[in-house]
């Protein structure tokens, strides 16, 4: 047992870090730390400097343009990105639908959408939940009946992260009412720009527009854009679900976040003395790192096991629970550190260049929208309750 | 012992509870809010007709009320509507400042007259004797200046009641005035905030006459200590309404929404937690009885730490565990329940969070023992 890196991985996180350091630029770095709106164009500016560098498809492989890393690298990436504070990689085309592509689309859908999706020229969105197909995502109801050469798709998605900025989206629809339900289920990409897709943004908590809701009305489909055979769309789903389950520990954002923790409580003032030295405030963020450290090592047990081949089955609906626990601590945490200037909310001062000034701590107002926002952490993705009863099934076999 | 309502009380609290759910929601209060001033008028006028501020006034003072259960009364509904109002600042804060010291104005209180509250200061955290602003004595009244922070209704409100210093280092409890002074004296910036209502930063630098001093120079701190209490308790019985309302928004969720092909309040998992929220809410309410019923008694302090750090451990629950059991629903900010979680989750950043009176409580308690 060894819990360092070998030197090849020390050599490739200098690298990660040298190049970090190098391209990454200070105005979306400062965005990110400072908790700032980010812009379409702010993702896609670091995206092209990523796909410059052949580092935008982490979990590619080498042959569809991807980096080729093992799990280790990924990880070690992804730690060193976070630290940094750049931008996140959306995750639709390039972690969800890449994967699921190169597994089960035709050829002529690999060559044509892969090498779009590295080049910026299209925007995915994901098109699964439904109102009445959260947790219970096997139940979506939204119907495309073949018509010719075409599918006509009517229905409703919603939940849709970043809809507003896509072109493309790839859903989980009904071609079959027979059998089970989840064997009535295709994979379909659409594009966002056929008549009769209606897009709605939905204000979250925290004031953003983040998802969206998107209807079909009989929208005209082409059958080439089915993936892979009709029917089998939750072989696909769930293959899909175990690549969205990636980095699902959170261990770089945590760290961030418990990193910029310490950096604000350091800097407010309690009775003449920094916050961190409260001994009831330095108790919970000292039990929150604890917790961070022990569930950096089981995302790292589950890591080296994946470089090793074994693929990771329930052991993510773990990392998930605990890890969204951790994040969401650290959020509540830094969200009781700002004080009593959590209260104010001034939209304009998120924006870049608004010069509308927030009041109160620079750090205050993103701390209150990250507590909220993140409460999605464990509905997501799999609510922590769904992880929960996977891991009584599958681990417990209760 | 009985734990009833008055008869006056309890008429007080179904007149309000009715009027309310026709009056307003979540999503006038959010209209409101990012109106100019952060308060519906007709609706305060409306409250103020049936007898709000006035309850929070012994009839010595020219109230009707004024005990611990008068404010537990009327804040648990208000808190229940999810509704911000001036009640806090006006009637609770400024109000026992006034009733104290200039008896006269209590009458335009109790008739709606909002009296801005400007003490908190932007270094000041949680630590009520943190007084920067000064005042200073001139030939013939004084001079204040400073800055306050967050100031709330600042824009709805023609007077403020503002804490300076006129001795004494920045912390010291000693040297601690309170003025009045005309809205017009002071510049304001003024922001919306999380959870509703407006607030604003202050700035101070105005020419008083000699009778804007409240009381005695340089001994306001016991005063301030008894509006913050007071206003605590309200701020409590605040939050307590607003979990009732969050407790019944959830349950009919677990009752109507299904997946599995069953409602999800058939799962045992979810009728565990649920039933635990259920209890620290009921415990909340314990918590602010004790609270209201001391508030005019010796052990008061001791009650307003215990139930502040309770109410904000079991809001943080009613907050959490609401939202996860709506699931995406519970994120958005077109359904009710999330004006009403930010409220309860702000709860705790003002009067001092859970650590500062669990700190508070621990130093009281330890008193009392020796």
């Amino acid at each position: 047992m060894d819990l360092g890196y070998t030197d090849e991985q020390k050599a490739f996180r200098d690298e990660v870090r040298a190049f970090l350091n190098d391209k990454l630029p200070k105005r979306l770095s400062d965005k990110v730390a400072g908790g700032k709106r980010l812009t379409k164009e702010d993702y896609e500016d670091w995206h092209a400097i990523l796909n410059d560098r052949g580092w935008l498809g982490v979990n590619w492989p080498k042959e569809h343009g991807g980096t080729g890393w093992d799990a280790v690298q990924r990880h070690i990436f992804e730690e060193e990105t976070t630290k940094a504070h750049a931008p996140r990689i959306v995750p639709f085309g390039l972690a969800m639908l890449g994967p699921v592509l190169m597994a089960f689309g035709s050829d002529a859908q690999k060559a044509h959408y892969l090498p779009r999706i590295l080049n910026g020229d299209d925007w995915w969105c994901q098109g699964y939940s439904e109102p009445g197909a959260g947790s219970d995502l096997a139940n979506v109801q939204t119907m495309a009946v073949r018509d010719g050469d075409d599918y006509i798709v009517n229905g409703q998605k919603t939940w849709t992260t970043l809809g507003q900025h896509a072109n493309w989206i790839f859903c989980l629809v009904r071609t079959s009412k027979e059998g089970k339900r989840q064997e009535g289920i295709s994979f379909l990409l659409i594009d966002m720009n056929t008549p009769g897709i209606e897009v709605r943004p939905i204000v979250l908590i925290d004031g953003e527009p983040e998802v969206n809701e998107v209807w079909f009305k009989d929208v005209r489909v082409p059958v080439g854009n089915l993936v892979g055979e009709e029917n089998k769309g939750w072989t696909y789903a769930k293959y899909l679900l175990t690549h969205e389950r990636t980095n699902i520990a959170g261990v770089g954002f945590a760290r961030a976040g418990l990193s910029a923790l310490k950096r604000i409580a350091g800097g407010q003032m309690e009775h003449g003395k920094p916050l961190i030295e409260n001994p009831f405030f330095a108790a919970k963020v000292a039990q929150v790192e604890i917790d961070l450290m022990a569930m950096a090592t089981t995302n790292l047990r589950t890591i080296s096991a994946a470089a090793e081949g074994q693929a990771p089955g329930a052991e993510s609906s773990m990392l998930k629970v605990k890890g969204t626990i951790i994040r969401q601590e650290i959020n509540a945490l830094t969200k009781q550190a700002v004080g009593p200037f959590a209260a104010p909310f001034i939209s304009e001062a998120l924006d870049e260049g608004s010069n509308v000034e927030p009041v109160g701590p620079d750090a205050a107002m993103p701390a209150t929208q990250a507590y909220f926002n993140n409460r999605k952490l464990s509905i997501y993705g799999g609510s922590n309750e769904v992880q929960r009863a996977i891991i009584s099934k599958t681990i417990l076999e209760l | 012992m009985d734990f009833n309502l008055t008869e006056e009380r309890q008429m007080l609290q179904d007149g309000l509870r009715r009027y309310l759910a026709d009056a307003t929601d979540h999503d006038k209060i959010a209209a409101t809010t990012d109106g100019p001033t952060g308060l519906d008028t007709p609706l305060w006028d409306a409250l103020t007709e049936m007898g709000l501020p006035g309850a929070m006034f012994t009839e010595d003072q020219g109230g009707f009320g004024g005990a611990g259960f008068d404010i537990m009364v009327v804040a648990e509904e208000l808190g229940r509507a999810g509704l911000p109002t001036p009640l806090i600042d006006s009637a609770l804060l400024s109000g026992t400042v006034i009733a104290q010291t200039r008896p006269d104005l209590v009458e335009d209180l109790v008739a709606g007259r909002i009296l801005g509250f400007a003490h908190a200061e932007a270094g000041a955290r949680y630590d009520l004797s943190h007084v920067t602003t000064r005042a200073e004595r001139t030939a013939d009244g004084w001079r204040i200046t400073g800055t306050k922070s967050l100031v709330q209704f600042a824009l709805a409100a023609d007077g403020f009641v503002v804490s300076a210093r006129t001795s004494g280092d920045v912390t010291s409890q000693d040297g601690i005035s309170l003025f009045l002074v005309p809205g017009d004296q002071v510049t304001l910036r003024d922001y919306p905030l999380n959870g509703g209502g407006r607030a604003a930063e202050m700035t101070i630098d105005a020419t008083l006459p000699e009778n804007a001093l409240l009381g005695e120079a340089g001994t306001a701190y016991t005063l301030l200590d008894t509006a913050h209490a007071r206003a605590t308790a309200a701020q409590c019985a605040e939050a307590l309404g607003l979990m009732e309302t969050i407790k019944t928004l959830t349950v009919e969720y677990l009752q109507q929404r299904k997946q599995f092909g069953q409602p999800i309040g058939k799962f045992q998992a979810l009728q565990h937690r649920m039933a635990d929220v259920l209890i620290e809410i009921e415990q909340a309410r314990s918590s602010v009885i004790n609270l209201c019923g001391n508030l005019d008694q010796p052990e008061r302090d001791l009650h307003v730490s215990a139930t502040k750090n309770l109410i904000g451990r079991a809001a943080r629950l009613v907050v959490e565990e609401s939202i996860q059991m709506h699931g995406g629903i519970g994120m958005t900010q077109e359904y009710a329940l999330g004006h009403f979680a930010k409220r309860l989750s702000m709860i705790d950043h003002r009067f001092g969070d859970v650590d500062h009176h669990l700190e508070r409580f621990i130093r009281l308690s330890m008193a009392r023992a020796a």
